[in-house]
């Protein structure tokens, strides 16, 4: 990989960063008004309690120079936001940061979505290759057909029935939370089997939902290899068919659907912190929903922020992984 | 009888297509040829006691405003096709002109066109959706369908663009050409009518995207506060904590007629894929 690729790629990220950072600053100011006094007006008619209104106005004016001609504002905003990563006070939490509100939340939704995403790339993969594989049993194909209306259901309504079914109808596992209040946490078997079951229902629904779409590309993909030339050649050389189906067909097949990942992960992400709602799950999902309710705005912008910026560098990830996984490309 | 072996002939060829229009229909019809017969005032706040289970009087219970269920969820299900229908309808119209225009062309205006359309597939469009829909005072469900629509047209240009690619190289497209036909006319009379099976492809994929979006948007209480559509209910009734209350019949009803949504949409694309890949038919 060369330094030129590189430097373009981070070049892409940087630009993708910059644009969503000016979506954030100019949609809220299609409105004449002061954002933060219309806001903090709003919050007021919705029968929130703004303590302090004027300080948080007043503050805000003078930080982002609410006064000051508009592309002068931009900048201004473009590199607090940037430089300083400060996306403001949030206003029900007055005077917290917009980041420490966030952050806070950041490593519960990157957990789970890790684990739901590993589980279901590397499940739905296989699924999906086992379909077409002509030795696999029957029940793959079940399995897949099975999956498949899964894959078109939102992750949030799945995650409604599955908490209907298995922590009310069934209570095996708990209703939500990350761990049980009054838990006494540390590191005994019981303390982690604790957080584990609370985390079992969001991790399925997202699970459940992605091994669907995964198996659904990977038997088209996988269709398509079956039929090369090099895979008959492979078998006419008489190798094993688990080296044939894993170092021939699968890893052929495997390279489109990462792809397919980096273009996807946008939707995954937004998809799947919708659930935190779901199970009460303190993340991302459960900050925006809060900051929702309470027309939170600067907290709202943050949290798209986050999807915005862990989308880029997912895409990032990929493309600097994909070079290396796959020796046909060649980037200048 | 000759167009029941036709449908016949057609459902052998995309077994899924009956079923998923069947299914469709069913849940088209009620709001749509039934809404003469439904009481609009049970849809009010407080028209009825609060939260009667299911029984002789309501078929599916009111829930804690007093509305009527089955009243709520017969709109709901109209509400929510409509908001689909309309963001489905926007994004075929611009992916239909954007991907035959940038097939056709090709050129600087392809790049610059499939460069906006690689953009937008990669931003998450629900960021964008919660900045406008929190930034906006009311919502209809006309205003949410266009909303959405913002994520409904990249697929049908990316679809189009490529059919448009293929076709254009095709024998009798150079033959009007050669014949000096207008790009205009071309386009309209002999690609066009070729491309019908993508274009409902096209538009089946923008009605489920939109769909998707608008239940993004309405779980977070971004919705509609006019009409109820079922992601409105389904947001009401967690903001009312009807699951752990027991109401069931608030929330479970709109899950099953979503879900039957997106299977429905489901059947139809699949059916309308295999026509644009033959392939599977061997699996």
């Amino acid at each position: 990989m060369s330094i030129k690729y590189l430097s373009k790629r981070i070049l892409v990220f940087i630009v993708t960063i910059i644009l969503a950072v000016t979506i954030n600053f100019f949609i809220p100011r299609l409105t004449p008004q002061n954002p933060v006094a219309a806001l903090v007006g709003k919050m007021v008619s919705k029968g929130i309690t703004v303590v302090d209104s004027d300080a948080i106005v007043q503050k805000y004016t003078e930080q982002f120079g609410m006064n000051d001609p508009l592309p002068v504002q931009y900048f201004k905003y473009l590199k607090n936001v940037i430089l300083h990563g400060d996306l403001g006070y949030s206003i029900s939490y007055f005077p917290g940061k917009v980041t420490d509100v966030i952050i806070r939340a950041i490593p519960y939704t990157v957990i789970i979505m890790i684990i739901a995403n590993v589980i279901a790339f590397v499940v739905g993969n296989l699924l999906g290759a086992l379909c077409v594989w002509k030795k696999s049993p029957k029940l793959v194909k079940g399995v897949v057909y099975f999956m498949m209306p899964f894959s078109t259901i939102p992750y949030y309504i799945l995650a409604l029935i599955l908490l209907y079914l298995f922590a009310i109808l069934l209570p095996i596992f708990p209703i939500g939370g990350v761990s049980t209040a009054g838990s006494a946490g540390g590191f005994s078997f019981k303390a982690i089997w604790d957080t584990v079951s609370h985390a079992v229902l969001p991790i399925l629904s997202v699970v459940l939902s992605l091994i669907g779409f995964w198996a659904l590309s990977m038997r088209g993909i996988m269709a398509t290899v079956l039929g090369e030339d090099y895979l008959m050649y492979a078998q006419a050389r008489g190798l094993k068919p688990g080296r044939i189906f894993f170092s021939y067909a699968v890893r052929n097949s495997l390279l489109p659907q990462i792809t397919a990942f980096g273009i996807d992960i946008g939707k995954i992400i937004s998809g799947s912190i919708l659930v935190e709602i779901v199970f009460n799950y303190p993340g991302v999902g459960m900050v925006l929903y809060n900051a929702l309710r309470t027309a939170d705005y600067f907290v709202i912008q943050g949290v798209v922020m986050f999807i915005v910026v862990s989308v880029a560098l997912t895409m990032l990830i990929v493309d600097l992984i994909l070079p290396k996984l796959d020796p046909t490309i060649k980037y200048e | 009888m000759s167009a029941l072996s036709q449908i016949r002939k057609i459902n052998k060829r995309m077994p899924t297509l009956l079923p998923g229009i069947i299914l469709l229909l069913i849940l088209v019809i009620p709001p749509t040829l039934g809404r003469p017969f439904l009481d609009l005032e049970l849809t009010q706040i407080s028209s009825s006691r609060i939260n009667i289970p299911p029984g002789a009087e309501y078929p599916l219970g009111t829930q804690s405003e007093g509305r009527d269920m089955l009243t709520i969820l017969i709109l709901g299900t109209g509400a929510t096709l409509k908001i689909g229908l309309i963001a489905g309808a926007i994004g075929l119209a611009v992916g239909a002109i954007l991907g035959m225009i940038s097939g056709y062309f090709g050129g600087f205006i392809d790049k610059t066109i499939s460069a906006i359309v690689d953009s937008f597939i990669t931003i998450p469009p629900l960021a964008i959706l919660i900045l406008i829909a929190a930034a906006t005072k009311t919502m209809s469900i006309e205003g949410m369908g266009i909303i959405v629509a913002l994520t409904a047209w990249m697929q049908p240009t990316r679809i189009i663009r490529s059919q448009m690619l293929s076709m254009k190289e095709r024998n009798y497209i150079r033959l009007a050409k050669l014949s000096d036909m207008g790009s205009i006319k071309i386009i309209f009379t002999e690609i066009l009518p070729n491309l019908i099976p993508f274009l409902a492809a096209a538009f089946v994929n923008g009605v489920s995207t939109a769909i998707l979006s608008s239940i993004g948007l309405e779980v977070l209480g971004l919705g509609s506060q006019q009409t109820l559509s079922l992601g409105m209910t389904i947001y009401y009734a967690n903001y009312y904590s009807a699951m752990w209350r027991g109401i069931w019949w608030w929330w479970l009803p709109p899950v099953i007629v979503i879900v039957l949504i997106f299977i429905a949409l489901f059947l139809i694309s699949l059916s309308l894929d295999e026509i644009g890949n033959p392939k599977f038919n061997r699996l």
